[in-house]
């Protein structure tokens, strides 16, 4: 049934700082290396090796330049994979079944045995976070590494999401949004985390940290440092009386 | 049965097996759990590569290249067997032979170069993190011409540290990450310590630590710091020595740091015009001289309890006038030509913007003081309480090595450090064992060559002085092929792998007859003029012959340069071969821990392909040691000592007790850094996750250059055999030798024409000059920098190939500021010409803001040959993409006096591949829509690879 | 929007298809006999079944289309699909019962149309429902849908009866059908015109949260080539193709067939020139089609670079 649940009993999302991330596309490949040999069909490419090289992945990183109107442009690297909103369209568009959310975790899915592959749960996620398989034809998006965080088979401080686990800055967080003691909680509470696009109304669970504000050239200097060139002796004469005080400890 | 009525499998069988070893993907050498699955033909095949979460290096973590293991493994650009060429050189053209055909091939041609004149063999390596057994290799072969990489790519950073205080950035140190307070990141895109900078990067985000990123492009690392300063490329130097000049006139500087551990007190000879003017005062015994100023005499700076002075006139005992180095850094660097104000334009950075840097350096360094309770005793003997520490900290890399200026820009910055008193004290950089290592623990560079023999000793190190440059009887002939340890680079301790092929092929200073080359694409990324270089491997002389005889290559895939050799030799990929991360070349270490790590065959290649024979190179080098009868490499009846490259990493010792791995030596495995070979030492190596570590023990953590407790354990660990001093040479005084050589002091003088360069530039104290492109360019016709970043998903020009990767990064745009888009009239999805003193190329063209207003940059390396690497000749990287080398020369804009100057560090030799100024105009739209210049595509015998891909199909539930 | 020919035809062959079951079944005069009670129901049972199996071609696994009939409770196109079905079952019973009896029943033949338009109505609330595509997020699009739909049941189903009524009420009602249907288009893309994305208050600054710091703007996609998304959903065309395919969609669409239907109901000539206003009305929906799907901004395109890129 492609009705969402009501609630859910947990709600598992990503937190994504975006004041950390430096844009290395590690989350990104180590996402389809995991998924391509495990949840559903692989994540296929075509040509490969060829003029138009094109595949199926789960998480991208894009990068924007931030232009503020009193100082230098910046860049964001913003990676996005599904948020599992809790109103999602794309559960409710989808004429299968084939797309769910999960009334245990709130995970969104594709059960790809279900799957037709129309692609309007593609056209009715606002994110652009569902790829259609070149290969199997059937949807895919991010699972949550649902088959890593309740897996038996991989220790237990490895069940976190492939992305979680690999990014080298540390910029994606995984955890429980609906306890607010959580450490994802936590995160959006301290540093305002917020939602891409609230205006859909498909309440994402993931949240995004926003970058810290960055110091201009010109901000006001109030460290700069007193010159001892000005007094007695000028630098030289700093010396012999800093050095006067150093020979007496 | 998960919820809601599907069929979920929340525990999926993962893989059969973990194997642990140690990423190649780039140099970084991350530990990684390879996850093997059973594959269709029932042959172990690669499930999923993650980060070893025990390993030192990324203690979990895995960067995009990674992760991209599978499809580096399974390439279809692999190559399968021993090539030999058929066609003319460049084709692509080759025979299939057997490995013993090869062999015995390379072995002839080697053997009879060693015979006749070893020197006519060059053999040059690429990042292949091998050089503890190439270099002795090439050693025991005695051929002079033999160096890695590393002169092209940062020798400027190594040796300005090495040279400054015995260490350097990267392999060598780190910033302290759990305890600095400000921290500074000058010209780093990526740099090898890719994922400890990221998780070093977190770390101070995590503790909010401001970070300040000076680039003049503002991605990555730069994207996420605090504040970033855009400044206009090779004048980093100026910026540097500007804070410095604020730091003294604050008086913001450790003066107790200076006296206790650095040459600053040392008495500098005053006698213009003399042979000694500028040289330091040294007793009988050659020991430095300083002022005690409360006894007011002369004494050596190594006794005790000394008070030395910084500043004043002395008179020497023999009657000559002296001064603290001190007083002379001082004058320097206080006067108004290193204010902000006068550096201001030239650098693109506000005087305001350099005062308050200033004073935040000065602030965190002086107030936020860091002190660890730890009692230490220093190698003077005098016990310290506790441990107090300058937590700012610093890193750098390319960007300001990367120019002709790179060296002296390089000791800047560390003259920075060290006055802030924040080399390996807490908070600030950190040594990682083995270092520090300072000149005095280093070898000498080492050339002459006899037929049949060996050479003497290493053939890279550090020299003192013009008296140990490699020349010939004339004094300005250099032994070696790319004139390293010449009046052209004289502390070149790289070599200069980007001159061999010209050299080579101008036969300056000499011809050679085999060009042995391993894992370097020099047809392409890692030269200078790659069209150029192309030419000159397929350039005959009048009898039809080509310049460079013969060509022997190894490779593991078909790359641009595969095309050029005459021999292939095919190695196997990472993931199938024993690899030493080796503590006699560039272990693994971290300040913590001295460590090191092994690669071993975690599938066998024979049955990762259809039709795959290939070998490791290293077995493959130690073959041929074998065949031709290289001392160490044979036992006296002939026969080769060891039998593959793991045999080697177990049974060889450099000196008695030291091998190549540190971990479970001695014949029980008992023992650490020194010890007898361990048969059971690599089983022990694998069972331990690939890697071995030994804890830098709390009391050697810090001060390592001045600490009683690490020499101690140094020594005990085989890194070094006794004390080394390692006094900070903030005045380095072989670079004044030079200097006098210049003035026309001593027995050996550079010629007249290299004299006025010497002299400016080999300056004892760090100064900063304008690039040399640039001076001699008229900065109206070429008005703009380019440069280039590595991209963090892409591994110079080995990503490629890799179905994953290539997707990020097809084809690379020209990013071009806002401002000068505005005046060519260039808007996205254009394409423009861009023009140098020596080449023309035509690029797709992107607006970008984030950017200082007179660079220009791409991405490194992503363009490429059409029809290397079995890609399509269509391939956007081969159309869209486009390398900028090929408007880099290697050599200078002639100049009247008919020499061939290298593009290159006066004093290293360094590729000064940053220094490129540019010119852009926009291409007629007609023109579209491939970027030039274009090559014939080259060819392969390889299968046509698959139309898609479905990796992992085999294991998934499918649906 | 990626404007798939399958899809194009599907809306504008199954909307003709069911506009004509829809009046077959409101009992439009149309001729008698059994040839007639063959031919016409499969004239307008084929063209929507043509259009319904077009739109398999734009599914990934067509041998799953089944399964799209199990949402209805949630999903407009599960329902279309239902409806789609019942329509069908429906319209072959009435024909069964018309080829049989030669009779046409009403009341069989009301709820038929009903469900024929519904079936309209759920196609277009597919494309009405999504948020994600301000220029399709309103109710003229159904409007537009349904009165298209009934537009080309009109002129098809006059022209079909032409030879019994000369210069008709058939024809009157046609051109007004046109006219209206056009009307509502017209209204409709005066609003498209207001509605982009940014009308509705989504830009790159809310896609990303990072309006507080600055004008956003795309330096690099994710990768170097193309991708489903941006195949899918970032399709662009030039201003002036689009106002040069729309002067067409008007001529061939609108103006050709009113003047056609005009001319007839004027003249009081027969109705079966009544064909060629359908052809060309048909000729220039799939131009409007096409355009319904290529001018639609959708969201995503925000993290591409923003629809005008
Ligand atoms: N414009 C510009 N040019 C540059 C630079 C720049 O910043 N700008 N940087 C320079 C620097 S610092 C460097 S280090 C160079 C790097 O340039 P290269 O060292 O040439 O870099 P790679 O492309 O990595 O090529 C190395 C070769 O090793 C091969 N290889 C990969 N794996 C294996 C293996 O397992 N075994 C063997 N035998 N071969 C293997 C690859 O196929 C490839 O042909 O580029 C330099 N060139
Ligand atoms: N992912 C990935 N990692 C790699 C490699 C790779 O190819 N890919 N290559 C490895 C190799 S061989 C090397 S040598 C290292 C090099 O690692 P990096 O030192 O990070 O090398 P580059 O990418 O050349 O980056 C040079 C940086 O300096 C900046 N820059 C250029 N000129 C100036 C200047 O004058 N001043 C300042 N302040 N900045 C300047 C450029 O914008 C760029 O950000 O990376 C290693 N790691
Ligand atoms: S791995 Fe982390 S830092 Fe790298 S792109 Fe992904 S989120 Fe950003
Ligand atoms: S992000 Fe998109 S795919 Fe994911 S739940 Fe939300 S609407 Fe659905
Ligand atoms: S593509 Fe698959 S998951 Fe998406 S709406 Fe269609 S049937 Fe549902
Ligand atoms: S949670 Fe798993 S599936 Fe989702 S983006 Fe991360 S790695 Fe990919
Ligand atoms: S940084 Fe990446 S490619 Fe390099 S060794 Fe580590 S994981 Fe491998
Ligand atoms: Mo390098």
């Amino acid at each position: 049934m492609t009705s969402l649940p009501e609630t859910t009993e947990r709600a598992l999302g990503l937190v994504i700082d975006l004041d950390t991330c430096v844009g290395c596309h590690a989350c990104v490949v180590n996402c389809k290396e995991w998924n391509t040999g495990g949840y559903g069909a692989p994540l296929a490419d075509m040509d490969p090796y060829g003029a138009e090289p094109e595949g199926a992945w789960l998480n991208r990183i894009h990068t924007f330049e931030v232009s503020p109107e009193d100082a230098p442009a910046s860049i964001v690297h913003f990676p996005k994979s599904c948020l599992h909103c809790a109103d999602a369209p794309c559960v409710t568009v989808c004429p299968t079944g084939a797309s769910y959310k999960r009334s245990e975790d709130g995970i969104v899915l594709v059960d790809e045995s279900m799957c037709i592959g129309c692609g309007l749960c593609a056209w009715s996620c606002p994110y652009g976070a569902r790829e259609m398989d070149p290969v199997e034809n059937v949807m895919k998006k991010c699972t949550l590494c649902v088959d890593r965080i309740y897996n038996d088979n991989i220790p237990e401080e490895d069940r976190v999401p492939a992305c979680v686990r690999t990014c080298p800055s540390g910029a994606r967080h995984f955890g429980d949004f609906s306890d607010p003691q959580s450490n994802v909680s936590q995160l959006v509470a301290e540093r305002g985390g917020f939602d891409l696009m609230p205006e859909m109304g498909t309440a994402p669970v993931n949240k995004y940290l926003p970058p810290r504000p960055k110091a201009k050239p010109e901000c006001a200097t109030t460290t700069t440092p007193a010159s001892v060139q000005a007094e007695v002796g000028g630098f030289l004469g700093w010396l012999d009386r800093a050095l006067e005080k150093l020979g007496k400890d | 049965m998960g919820g809601d009525g599907h069929n979920l499998e929340l525990s999926p069988h993962v893989s059969d097996e973990i194997r642990k070893t140690t990423c190649y993907m780039c140099a970084c050498r991350c530990g990684i759990n390879v996850h093997l699955r059973k594959g269709e033909d029932g042959q172990p095949k690669i499930r999923y590569i993650e980060g070893n979460r025990d390993h030192p290096i990324n203690r979990g973590v895995l960067c995009a290249k990674g992760s991209a293991g599978i499809m580096q493994h399974y390439s279809p650009a692999r190559l399968k067997k021993p090539l030999l060429r058929v066609g003319e050189r460049g084709k692509g053209a080759f025979r299939e032979i057997e490995w013993e055909e090869a062999l015995a091939l390379a072995s002839e041609w080697l053997g009879e170069v060693r015979q006749r004149d070893p020197k006519k063999l060059a053999f040059f390596t690429g990042r292949d993190q091998s050089q503890s057994l190439t270099g002795w290799w090439a050693q025991q072969y005695g051929t002079p011409n033999f160096a890695a990489h590393g002169g092209f790519c940062s020798v400027n950073m190594a040796a300005g540290g090495i040279y400054t205080f015995g260490g350097a950035f990267w392999e060598f140190g780190a910033p302290d990450w759990d305890r600095t307070e400000l921290f500074m990141i000058f010209g780093v895109a990526e740099d090898h310590d890719s994922n400890p900078i990221k998780m070093g990067l977190a770390k101070l985000k995590d503790r909010g630590v401001k970070i300040i990123g000076v680039n003049p492009v503002r991605t990555g690392y730069n994207a996420i710091a605090d504040e970033w300063v855009g400044i206009t490329p090779g004048t980093d130097g100026l910026f540097i020595l500007a804070l410095v000049h604020e730091l003294l006139k604050a008086g913001s500087i450790d003066l107790d740091y200076l006296l206790r551990y650095t040459n600053a007190p040392w008495l500098v000879v005053q006698n213009e015009g003399a042979e000694d003017h500028g040289l330091f005062a040294r007793n009988e015994a050659g020991e430095p001289l300083v002022f005690d100023r409360q006894q007011e005499v002369c004494v050596s700076s190594k006794g005790k309890a000394v008070k030395p002075a910084l500043n004043g006139q002395v008179t020497l005992p023999d009657g000559r006038k002296a001064r603290p180095a001190f007083e002379l850094l001082a004058q320097k660097y206080l006067s108004d030509e290193y204010a902000p104000e006068a550096v201001s334009e030239r650098t693109g950075v506000s005087p305001s913007q350099i005062r308050r840097l200033a004073g935040e350096i000065a602030q965190a360094a002086f107030e936020r003081e860091v002190v660890i309770d730890q009692p230490w005793t220093d190698m003077k003997g005098e016990r310290h309480e506790k441990m107090v520490g300058r937590p700012v900290s610093f890193h750098a890399m390319r960007g300001i090595s990367a120019h002709s200026n790179g060296f002296q820009t390089c000791r800047a910055l560390h003259l920075l450090q060290i006055l802030l008193g924040s080399i390996d004290s807490p908070g600030g950089f950190r040594f990682k064992p083995p270092y520090p290592r300072p000149i005095d623990g280093q070898p000498k560079p080492h050339g002459g060559c006899k037929p049949g023999e060996p050479l003497a000793g290493p053939h890279l190190g550090f020299l003192r002085g013009p008296e140990e440059l490699l020349l010939e009887d004339d004094g300005i002939t250099p032994q070696r092929i790319d004139k390293a340890f010449s009046w052209d680079a004289p502390m070149s301790s790289h070599g200069l792998m980007h001159m061999v092929i010209s050299n080579a092929c101008a036969g300056d200073p000499y011809p050679v007859d085999v060009l042995f080359m391993y894992m370097a694409n020099m047809s392409w990324n890692s030269s200078m003029n790659s069209g150029g270089v192309m030419k000159m491997l397929q350039e005959k002389d009048d009898n039809g012959d080509y310049r460079i005889p013969k060509i022997i290559y190894s490779d593991a895939y078909n790359s641009e340069m595969v095309a050029f050799a005459d021999l292939v030799l095919p190695d196997t990929t990472y993931l199938e071969r024993h690899d030493c991360i080796s503590i006699l070349d560039r272990p693994i270490s971290e300040p913590e821990a001295l460590a090191d790590s092994l690669r071993w065959p975690v599938v066998d290649p024979a049955t990762q392909g259809e039709g795959r024979d290939v070998r490791g190179f290293q077995s493959v080098l130690l073959d041929l040691g074998g065949r031709l009868g290289l001392p160490g490499m044979v036992k006296p009846d002939g026969s080769a000592i060891y039998k593959d490259y793991a045999d080697y990493m177990v049974n060889h010792q450099r000196r008695p007790g030291v091998g190549p791995l540190a971990g479970w030596r001695g014949k029980d495995g008992e023992q650490q850094g020194r010890g007898e070979p361990n048969p059971e030492q690599i089983n022990r190596y694998i069972e331990n996750g690939g890697f071995f570590q030994a804890h830098v023990p709390a009391e050697a953590q810090y001060f390592k250059h001045a600490n009683r407790a690490w020499s101690d354990w140094a020594i005990e660990m085989g890194l070094q055999d006794g004390p080394v001093e390692n006094v900070f040479q903030l005045y380095l005084e072989p670079l004044r030798k030079f200097q006098l050589a210049a003035e026309g002091h001593g027995k050996r003088l550079p010629p007249e024409s290299h004299r006025a360069r010497i002299k400016a530039t080999f300056d004892p104290l760090p100064i900063w000059y304008p690039p040399f492109e640039g001076q001699q360019l008229d900065e109206n016709e070429f008005p703009y920098h380019a440069i280039t970043q590595r991209p963090a998903a892409m591994y110079h020009s080995w990503g490629s190939q890799n179905a994953w990767l290539r997707q990020i990064h097809g084809a690379n745009p020209l990013y071009v500021p806002g401002a000068i888009c505005d005046e060519a009239g260039l808007v996205d999805g254009d394409w423009a010409f861009v023009t140098s003193h020596h080449g023309r190329i035509k690029v797709p063209v992107r607006r970008m803001e984030a950017v200082n207003e007179k660079t220009l940059w791409t991405w490194n390396a992503i363009g490429k040959r059409s029809g290397a690497w079995n890609l399509d000749d269509d391939a956007p990287e081969a159309k869209k993409g486009f390398l900028l080398n090929h408007l880099i020369h290697e050599l200078l804009p002639p100049k009247a006096d008919g020499l061939r100057w290298s593009n290159s560090d006066p004093i290293t030799g360094q590729a000064a591949w940053f220094d490129l100024r540019v010119r852009i105009e926009k291409a007629d739209p007609q023109d579209h829509p491939v970027s030039l210049p274009q090559f014939e595509p080259q060819e392969d015998g390889l299968e046509q690879p698959a139309h898609q891909l479905t990796y992992g199909r085999e294991w998934g539930e499918g649906t | 929007m990626h404007p798939a020919i399958s899809v194009i035809f599907f809306t504008v062959t199954s909307g003709a298809g069911f506009g004509l079951i829809a009046m077959i079944g409101a009992g439009m005069p149309l001729p008698g006999g059994l040839l007639s009670a063959f031919l016409i129901p499969a004239l307008a049972g084929g063209m929507a079944i043509a259009g319904l199996v077009a739109s398999t071609f734009h599914l990934g696994r067509p041998e799953r289309a089944w399964r799209a009939f199990s949402q209805w409770r949630s999903s407009w196109l599960s329902r279309e699909g239902v409806l789609a079905v019942t329509t069908l079952v429906l319209f072959g019973i009435y024909t069964l019962i018309w080829m049989m009896t030669g009779e046409r029943l009403f009341w069989l033949g009301l709820p038929l149309a009903i469900c024929a338009l519904l079936t309209v109505y759920t196609t277009a609330m597919i494309y009405a429902q999504l948020k994600t595509i301000p220029h399709w997020h309103t109710g003229l699009t159904p409007l537009s849908y349904l009165t298209f739909s009934l537009a080309c049941g009109l002129v098809l189903a006059g022209s079909l009866g032409g030879h019994l009524q000369p210069g008709s009420l058939a024809a009157g009602l046609s051109f007004f059908a046109i006219l209206i249907a056009w009307l509502v288009k017209y209204l409709w893309w005066k609003r498209a015109h207001g509605a982009s994305l940014s009308a509705f208050g989504s830009t790159m600054e809310t896609a990303t949260g990072l309006s507080a710091i600055g004008k956003v703007r795309l330096l690099e996609r994710p990768h170097t080539g193309e991708n489903y998304l941006t195949r899918e959903m970032v399709h662009v065309i030039g201003r002036k193709h689009a106002s040069k395919l729309r002067t067409i969609a008007v001529l061939l669409g609108a103006g050709l067939p009113l003047l056609i239907a005009f001319g007839v109901w004027i003249l009081s000539a027969s109705t079966v020139w009544l064909v060629f206003a359908f052809v060309s009305l048909m000729t220039g929906l799939f131009v409007e089609r096409w355009l319904f799907f290529a001018e639609a901004e959708h969201a995503v395109s925000l993290y591409y670079g923003g629809p005008e890129t």
